[in-house]
């Protein structure tokens, strides 16, 4: 027993005693319980990992029997493996740092010790999630991370939007979970059980005929719950609209952590995706449609957290091409040096936020090189770490996923050095509006408390350094070879397709301003197009929200929930001692549709049932 | 020799629950002229002893399983569990009702005998094994729950409520006993598994359409008890008129007690012609859900979206009984366990905010809760979030294992269907969680009041319930799994 229960036992913990004491205390013991409890959790990540050593097989613990029912036997049960291991060391060092950031960012907000009890919960979830040894737990976790980052989206409640974002949120990974939810009961019918142990080796052992369709179904299933909690096609829509919550929590939840549990589920079920071709044939394309649409919206943001939002979406959409392609080492290793540059960039967004005093219109800024110099050059660091400039992390992990692109087919590659060329534009270009040029805006922008620069520092060189953490051969004996070789000159390509996109966005922005205005304005309607997101929330509006809500409220409420209580039978109520009363009841309308109502479903009852002999 | 007129001793402890809450009930009602105004919530004292004291007769009883009174009873784990059942929800009830009952109506105890002799007719129809018995339980359940919709007689509400409910439900019971003269004229007998015998024998078995249709009929009544579509029209109207306590009551004592007769019923008289109606089941299941479900969307009292959710948990449990097994029977009975404490425990906070006259019981009415009685706020979310079917609490197994058993049954399209219903679902409870916590709070929020005693009990004793059915399940699915096999 190493007592793996403590790494989420703690950040429970801390959420218990904020949640119920912290209305009473003090900011400081707040803090020192938020961050406390997570620092205490990296701390016994990292031991227990030192004391497991190569962990060629998985730890498994089991602590009770969680469901015992005919077939089924579930126990609560966590593990740690490698893949688990890359995974708890991002979300509890991420989360530790976004946590001592948060102390200082959400100084002057109400509600803080809320705040920091939710984000303990989160982390509670998301470590749930990452360590437990079956489905079923993993869906607790899944569900408990939407919980959370629904609670944390809407933090904000005064704005109307917020709470809009927040239930969209819920909603659209409820879609997903449904997903999820319906791959789990298969899996449940197929192997009689939801222990990863016992699932992937019967998996493994399944014939060829029996595969193509019973681990297909299941397979895509599981990609539905990706795609909701991933943001991938079609149901990315809830992640620019989280960013409605305080940044840390679009460092943490929606770029970091949660949103890559996705890929971090497929990756753990990939001995059931590599026996569904046809599955990872959709993921693969699904991942990279992703990245390209996304890629091509945040080069017309102008709100600086919607343009990085737009860029995690396309970020994840590589992570899911990854895994799409078999590289589930890649997808992991760029989820990590991900989770390093794109909290990076969030927090620095929120320290030019908070220096702005709330402004996130890019166009408001500009110039703010010099006033918040620290803010800016870590934030630098994170946009060379995206845009692919060797040798800093996101070099290597995109890199990796591409070459991996290029094994699988050469076309994939080729759109993903195009999204890597967007990315590299749209990250500068946000950098060279905000930091370069005049002043636009007319703010006294001040640099931040030490307690969000030093977490800062810590990311940037993790965004610079992290490419150097060989994890794809770390993950090597979880995950068969791919077989991609490294080819120097597809390398050069995708590296000076980032270059190019720097280039162009400094020619945009800092040298010839104007030009991008111009631009836009010759694209015209393509333009219009983009920057309205595809009207893709218009379309799901006009396709499912409207109609559903429409129809629910033509059908059932002309036709079924046609009565209201409102004391209009009462007239004849009060004369209840009068013999009539059953002929005028009859009469009073709502009682005698509802009868009909019953008689006409017992004709069909009785039709069905006793003179058709049952429709079969 | 003939046979003594005095039934024997085990006998009587077989139906020891009935007669402890029938003794209960009497004492209230001898007890209640002599007793002041000021002192009629001594009554709630002994209604909740009395279905204390029932409760450990259900134990008791459990230790004596078999037939009694010539098979007209039956206790076995299915009776002890759904005897327990509706106990639990009368005392849950009757906490609820205590503050509610001396602000409305200070002047009257019988209320509490009401409930008592509700939970009679309940407690019979779990433990009934022949169709008599079962009418009988389901019109003493009825006839003390008819009353208590209409309890406030001044209230214009309650009246139609109490009208509709029991002319509608005197309509249905109606189909139900015409259904039991068919059975017995085509079987001849009342005895279910007596008319199971007959029914799977060749040579005894009558004509299929003659047990067609009163299953059929019998269908309309237990589908009407239940809610289910396309008898479901009555609950939301009854639901939002009735007091809050007795629809709290309502909505999960009588409503199981319902299904226990139901699965029966079905499982054991008519198993024998179960493909006939099973896909009836199915439709039906289908209906009740897609109308709960949408209906509720687009409610704003929110005692009639409540009233909408309970119809399409009944939808849920029917996809339980079209699975016709005893995996589905065991998941009926759980998720029947697990909505019991859920909608008890949402229904208890609308008590508690509701205030004189049930004047704030739209669902703007909340906003702010979360701000002013956090405490309130967190108990109804944890309901909330369980009857979305989140996990960690009961909700979500009691889904779970209602899926997983239509699965097995092969009913895929079913379960999918059911479980896009339920993602629909999250919708109209999260606009409940929005209000409370990410509004303003209003004028009802700002005169709130300090929740009653007895209300803060049946919150958390709700609260607890729902999250041990979510994280210790098979503390209750055991129990379950071991009773679903009726006795046949």
């Amino acid at each position: 027993m190493r007592h793996l229960w403590l790494i989420p036992a703690l950040p429970f913990a801390g959420f218990l005693l904020n949640g119920i004491f912290g209305r009473r205390a003090s900011k400081a013991v707040v803090n020192a319980i938020a961050v406390g409890s997570v620092a205490l959790s990296f701390l016994w990540v990292v031991k227990t990992l030192l004391s497991l050593g190569g962990m060629e097989t998985p730890h498994a613990e089991r602590y009770f029997t969680w469901i015992e029912s005919g077939i089924l036997n579930v126990g609560f049960e966590l593990a740690v493996d490698r893949l688990t291991a890359v995974m708890l060391l991002v979300v509890t060092g991420v989360g530790l740092l976004i946590h001592i950031y948060s102390t200082g960012y959400m100084a002057h907000e109400g509600g803080y010790y809320r705040f920091f009890a939710y984000m303990n919960l989160f982390m509670f979830f998301m470590l749930i999630l990452v360590m437990a040894n079956n489905y079923l737990l993993m869906f607790v976790g899944w569900e408990g991370v939407g919980l959370c980052s629904y609670l944390l989206i809407g933090f904000f409640f005064l704005r109307r939007s917020a709470s809009t974002a927040a239930n969209k949120a819920f909603i659209v990974n409820r879609i997903g979970d449904f997903g999820f939810a319906l791959a789990m009961f298969l899996m449940v019918v197929q192997f009689g059980t939801l222990d990863f142990a016992g699932i992937y080796p019967a998996a493994a052992e399944m014939p060829a005929e029996q595969t193509a369709g019973i681990l297909t179904a299941i397979a895509l299933l599981l990609f539905v719950g990706a795609t909701g909690k991933s943001a991938q096609l079609p149901l990315y829509v809830w992640l620019p609209d989280a960013m409605e919550g305080p940044t840390p929590v679009s460092a943490l939840i929606h770029a970091a952590t949660m949103v890559t549990a996705g890929v971090y589920m497929v990756a753990r079920s990939s001995a059931l995706f590599l026996q569904a071709p046809l599955a990872m044939d959709v993921v693969a394309i699904v991942g990279l449609l992703t990245a390209v649409m996304a890629a091509t919206i945040g080069l017309t943001q102008f709100d600086i957290k919607k343009v990085f939002a737009y860029s995690t979406v396309s970020q994840l959409g590589y992570m899911v091409l990854a895994v799409g392609v078999g590289a589930f080492g890649a997808g992991i290793f760029h989820l990590m040096t991900h989770a390093f540059f794109k909290a990076l960039l969030f927090l620095g967004a929120g320290s030019v936020i908070h220096a702005l005093s709330g402004e996130q219109d890019l166009r408001a800024m500009g110039g703010l090189r010099k006033k918040i110099p620290l803010t800016f050059a870590t934030l630098l660091c994170a946009a060379v770490a995206i845009a692919g400039v060797p040798p800093f992390s996101g070099f290597f992990s995109k890199d990796e996923i591409l070459l991996a692109a290029h094994h699988h087919a050469p076309w994939m590659y080729w759109v993903g050095v195009i999204t890597a060329a967007m990315t590299a534009f749209y990250v500068f270009r946000a950098i060279f509006m905000a930091f370069f040029g005049d002043s636009r805006g007319h703010h006294h922008p001040h640099e931040s408390p030490p307690s969000m620069i030093l977490p800062l520092a810590v990311l940037a060189l993790l965004s610079l350094a992290g490419g150097f953490i060989p994890v794809p051969r770390f993950l090597e004996p979880l995950f068969p070879a791919e077989g991609a070789h490294h080819d120097f000159a597809l390398v050069a390509v995708s590296v000076g397709a980032g270059l190019l996109g720097i280039g162009l966005a400094w020619l945009f922005y800092v040298s010839k301003p104007g030009l991008a205005d111009s631009a836009a304005a010759r694209l015209g309607a393509l333009y219009r197009l983009v920057y309205n997101k595809y009207f893709v929330d218009e379309i799901y509006d006009a396709t499912v929200v409207r109609p559903l809500i429409g129809g629910s409220r033509a059908v059932l409420w002309r036709g079924v929930d046609a009565g209201v209580i409102d004391g209009a039978v009462n007239g004849i109520a009060q004369r209840s001692r009068d013999l009539g009363i059953l002929l005028r009841m009859f009469q009073s309308g709502n009682i005698r549709s509802y009868a009909a109502w019953v008689l006409l479903g017992s004709v069909f009852v009785l039709a069905v049932l006793g003179v058709m002999g049952g429709l079969r | 020799m003939p046979a003594s007129l005095f039934p024997p001793y085990e006998d009587l402890l077989r139906i020891l629950p009935e007669i402890v809450l029938t003794i209960a009930g009497t004492l209230v009602m001898v007890l209640e002229p002599a007793l002041r105004p000021e002192r009629k919530r001594l009554l709630g004292g002994i209604a909740i002893a009395g279905l204390l004291v029932a409760l450990w007769g259900t134990a008791v009883a459990n230790l004596f399983r078999g037939p009694a009174f010539h098979q007209m009873v039956v206790v076995d784990g299915f009776a002890t569990f759904f005897r327990a059942l509706v106990i639990v929800v009368g005392i849950l009830a009757v906490l609820c009702s205590i503050h509610y009952l001396q602000r409305e109506r200070p002047d009257s105890g019988e209320y509490y005998a009401l409930v008592l002799f509700s939970v009679v007719g309940q407690s019979v129809m779990a433990a009934a094994n022949e169709l008599i018995m079962i009418f009988i339980g389901l019109e003493i359940s009825s006839i003390a729950t008819y009353v208590l919709a209409g309890y406030l007689r001044d209230d214009r509400r309650n009246n139609e409520s109490a009208i509709k409910y029991f002319l509608l439900g005197s309509f249905a019971t109606a189909f139900l006993l015409y259904g039991i003269a068919w059975i017995y004229g085509a079987a001849g007998t009342t005895n279910l598994v007596e008319i199971r015998r007959v029914l799977s024998t060749p040579e005894l078995a009558p004509p299929r359409f003659l047990v067609g249709v009163s299953a059929a009929l019998m269908f309309v009544g237990f589908a009407f008890k239940v809610s289910a579509a396309p008898f479901q029209v009555w609950a939301p109207d009854v639901y939002q008129g009735a007091p809050a306590p007795v629809t709290a009551f309502m909505s999960a004592g009588p409503k199981a007690a319902a299904f226990a007769i139901f699965l029966r019923v079905y499982m054991t008289a008519f198993e024998p012609i179960s493909n006939r109606w099973e896909p009836v089941v199915w439709l039906s299941a289908l209906a009740t859900m897609f109308v709960g479900n949408f209906a509720a969307l687009l409610q704003n009292n929110i005692k009639r979206l409540l009233a909408y959710s309970s119809i399409a948990h009944a939808g849920y449990v029917m996809v339980a009984v079209s699975a016709h097994s005893e995996i589905g029977t065991a998941a009926a009975m759980f998720y029947l366990a697990a909505y019991a404490f859920m909608n008890v425990g949402a229904f208890a906070v609308v008590t508690h905010f509701a205030r004189q006259g049930e004047k704030y019981v739209d669902v703007d009415d909340l906003a702010g809760l979360g701000h002013r009685q956090p405490v309130t706020a967190a108990l109804f979310s944890i309901f909330l979030l369980s009857l979305i079917g989140i996990p960690l609490t009961g909700g979500f197994f009691g889904k779970f294992y209602i899926f997983k058993a239509a699965l097995e049954a092969k009913l895929y399209w079913l379960t999918v269907i059911g479980l896009l219903n339920s993602a629909v679902a999250a919708y109209y409870y999260l606009r409940i969680l929005v209000v409370m916590y990410f509004h303003e709070p209003g004028e009802a929020a700002q005169t709130v009041s300090p929740v009653a005693p007895g209300v803060k009990i049946a919150l958390w004793a709700s609260a607890a319930g729902t999250l041990l059915l979510g994280i210790f399940p098979s503390v209750i699915l055991d129990f379950a799994d071991r009773s679903a096999a009726l006795m046949k």
